[in-house]
C-alpha cells in the first residue's frame, strides 16, 4: 500500500487531485482511499488531502501519519508548512518549484528523495492560469507510477469534460519535465 | 449489470436514495452530512428522480414533513446530523408508535459543547430510545447496502418502522473509495413499490397519532415495543433476499477471526477496519484476540451477539459516546445487561475513544486489548476508561 499526502492552498483543487489519483486506481481495478484534512477550509490557508493506493482490500481508516509520498501544489509553501514531517524512510517529496535541487536543500532543508518541477510555469502557459493541481499529477505519475497514465486520462475527461484536454496536456508536459533527484 | 466505481460515500448514498425511488425528500443540510442532500437536490432538480426535494427551515420541520408525507403514503427519505439530529429530538418519537417507514441517514457527529463538527457517536445515543430500527455501517459499500435494505425492510407490511442507517461523519461520508452500485432493475427486484396499511386520503378518511389516554397508552407503546423486537425477523429475510440479487451477505453480528479467541474487541461502525487490522497484527504476535463487530443496534440481537463471542474470556467495548454521569458507555452497558449472570459470560470492560473525531488508531485497539486483559487479571470492579487522553 502506498500513502500520499498532498499539500495545497484552499481552493488550488488538492482534494481534487486526491480524488483523480483514487478514482483512477480503482479504475484500474484496484483499491483506493482518497479524503480530505476532515473540518472546514478556508480558500487561501495552507490544506492537506489524503489518498492510499493498494492492489488488496484497504482495511484501515487512520488518518495518514507516515506518507511514502508527499506531494506539494504551492511552491510557496515548502518554507511555511513542514512538507516532510513523518515521510517514511525512502519516501518522496515532489515540489512544485523553479529552484535547483541545491536551493531546495537549503531553503527548505530537505533531505529525502526529491522530484522537482516548475508547475506553475507549465499551468500559466498551458492552461492559462496558475493551479497546479492537475499539472502536478503530473510530476507524481513520472516519479511514483502510482496509477497509470490511460487512467489518470480517463479520470480528468470523467471529471471536466471539455476541460481535459487542457489538463492532460499540462499533465503530460509535467510528466516529461519532472527532473528526480534521488 | 451493477459497476464497481470510485466515489465519495455520501454522493452513493444519495444514488442509492435515488436507486430506492424515494418520493420526498424533506431536508436541511448540516455538516458533515450535506454532501447527501446537495447531491439529491440535483439529482431531482435534474430530472433523474421524480421525487420532491423540500427544502425546509429546520430539522424540526425536516422530520414533520417526513411524518406528515409517509403517513401519505409517500417513500420519505432524510438525512441529518448531531445538533440536526437533536433538533428532531420531539418529532423522532412520533414516527414508530404511529408505524412510519422512514428511512433517514444519520452521518454521525459529536455533540456541543464545544462544538464539534467531527466523528463519533454521541449524536445517535442520545436518540436510542426512538423507536427506531438501526444498523451502523463499516464501509461505503456498506453504507448503499443498508441503506437499500433499510428501505425493503422499513415498508414491510410487517414491520412498518422508521429506520436508521448510521455512517460516520467525514471518516465515511467525505471518503472516496471503491463501491460497487447496484444497477435499477437489481433494486426495483429488491424493494417493491410501497404499499401501506392506511395512508391519509380524504376520501377515506383516518386518524393517525391521536392522544392516548391512560387506558390505551401503555398497550400502545407495549404493541410499537414488540412491533420492533418482531422486525429482527424481516431484517433478517432482507439481508437474505439481499445476498440472493446482489451477492453481499450481511449479518445482525459479524465476527473477525474470533476462533479460539480469549480477548474479543466489540466495535460498531467504521472503525471496524482498523480494529481488524489491529487484530491481525496482534495475532501475529501470538495474541488470542478477535473482533465482534455489531451492525444491527435496534432491535439489539441479543442471542446473535452471545453466540458470537464464544468462550471468550473477556470483552473489550468501544463507545464513542462519553455518557456524563453514567455507569459506562450505552453499548457497554448494553453487554452487561445482556450477559449478567449468563453462566460463563465474560468480564466486560468498557473503552470510550474516538470522541469528536479523535482517530482510533491501530496502536489504541492494541492499548485497549492489553488493558482489557491486565483488568481482567487485576481490577475487582469493572468501571469504564476514557483512552488516549492528553494530560499535557
Amino acid at each position: 500500500m502506498k500513502e500520499v499526502r498532498l499539500h495545497g492552498r484552499g481552493g488550488q483543487g488538492g482534494v481534487t487531485s486526491a480524488e483523480l489519483v483514487a478514482t483512477a486506481a480503482i479504475a484500474e481495478g484496484r483499491y483506493a482511499q482518497a479524503f480530505p484534512s476532515f473540518g472546514p477550509e478556508r480558500r487561501g490557508a495552507p490544506v492537506a488531502a489524503f489518498v492510499r493506493v493498494s492492489d488488496k482490500q484497504i482495511r484501515t481508516r487512520e488518518k495518514v501519519y507516515h506518507p511514502d509520498i508527499v506531494l506539494v501544489l504551492d511552491a510557496s509553501l515548502p518554507g511555511i508548512v513542514k512538507v516532510s514531517d513523518g515521510l517514511k524512510d525512502g519516501g518522496i517529496v515532489i515540489l512544485n518549484s523553479s529552484l535547483c535541487e541545491d536551493d531546495i536543500r537549503k531553503q527548505f532543508g530537505l533531505t529525502a528523495k526529491l522530484a522537482v518541477v516548475d508547475a506553475n510555469t507549465i499551468a500559466q502557459e498551458v492552461l492559462g492560469i496558475p493551479i497546479t493541481n492537475t499539472t502536478m499529477l503530473g510530476a507524481l505519475l513520472k516519479a511514483t507510477g502510482i496509477v497509470g497514465l490511460d487512467a489518470i486520462s480517463d479520470a480528468l475527461d470523467k471529471r471536466f469534460g471539455k476541460l481535459a484536454e487542457k489538463n492532460k496536456a499540462a499533465l503530460r508536459r509535467a510528466y516529461e519535465e519532472t527532473v528526480i533527484y534521488g | 449489470m451493477s459497476k464497481r466505481v470510485g466515489v465519495e460515500v455520501s454522493i452513493a448514498v444519495a444514488d442509492a436514495v435515488a436507486l430506492a425511488r424515494a418520493e420526498v425528500i424533506p431536508a436541511y443540510p448540516i455538516t458533515p452530512q450535506t454532501h447527501i442532500v446537495e447531491h439529491l437536490s440535483e439529482i431531482v432538480a435534474n430530472g433523474h428522480l421524480d421525487a420532491e426535494f423540500i427544502p425546509v427551515e429546520s430539522e424540526h420541520a425536516a422530520m414533520s414533513c417526513a411524518c406528515g408525507s409517509s403517513a401519505a403514503g409517500a417513500r420519505t427519505f432524510t438525512a441529518t446530523s448531531s445538533q440536526g439530529l437533536s433538533l428532531m429530538s420531539e418529532i423522532l418519537y412520533h414516527p414508530g408508535p404511529m408505524r412510519l417507514p422512514i428511512v433517514m441517514v444519520v452521518a454521525n457527529r459529536a455533540l456541543a459543547a464545544p462544538i464539534s463538527i467531527w466523528n463519533d457517536h454521541q449524536d445517535i445515543m442520545v436518540q436510542r430510545d426512538i423507536g427506531w430500527i438501526q444498523t451502523f455501517a463499516e464501509n461505503g459499500q456498506e453504507a448503499v447496502d443498508l441503506l437499500l435494505h433499510a428501505f425493503r425492510v422499513a415498508e414491510d407490511r410487517r414491520v412498518a418502522l422508521p429506520f436508521i442507517v448510521n455512517i460516520d461523519g467525514f471518516t465515511l461520508s467525505h471518503v472516496i473509495e471503491p463501491i460497487i452500485m447496484p444497477d435499477q432493475e437489481e433494486v426495483d427486484r429488491y424493494i417493491p413499490p410501497f404499499k401501506p396499511h392506511y395512508k391519509l386520503d380524504p376520501r377515506k378518511p383516518v386518524s393517525m397519532g391521536p392522544v392516548g389516554i391512560p387506558e390505551v397508552y401503555t398497550e400502545e407503546r407495549m404493541a410499537h415495543n414488540e412491533a420492533l423486537k418482531a422486525s429482527k425477523r424481516v431484517i433478517l429475510q432482507g439481508w437474505k433476499e439481499f445476498a440472493e440479487i446482489f451477492g453481499r451477505q450481511y449479518n445482525p453480528v459479524e465476527v473477525y477471526r474470533t476462533e479460539d479467541a480469549e480477548t474479543l474487541l466489540v466495535t460498531m461502525g467504521s472503525i471496524s477496519e482498523t480494529a481488524m487490522t489491529a487484530v491481525d497484527e496482534m495475532r501475529n504476535a501470538g495474541k488470542k484476540v478477535g473482533l465482534v463487530r455489531i451492525r444491527l443496534w435496534r432491535p439489539f440481537p441479543g442471542p446473535e451477539f452471545r453466540k458470537a463471542i464464544g468462550k471468550a474470556k473477556t470483552l473489550a467495548v468501544i463507545d464513542r459516546c462519553l455518557p456524563p454521569g453514567a455507569v459506562c458507555g450505552p453499548v457497554g452497558a448494553e453487554l452487561r445487561s445482556l450477559l449478567y449472570r449468563v453462566p460463563g459470560a465474560p468480564k466486560i470492560f468498557s473503552f470510550v475513544a474516538g470522541l469528536g473525531g479523535r482517530d482510533v488508531t491501530v496502536d489504541r485497539f492494541k492499548e485497549i486489548v492489553d488493558k482489557a486483559e491486565l483488568y481482567a487479571k487485576k481490577r475487582p470492579v469493572e468501571l469504564y476508561e476514557v483512552i488516549g487522553v492528553r494530560e499535557k
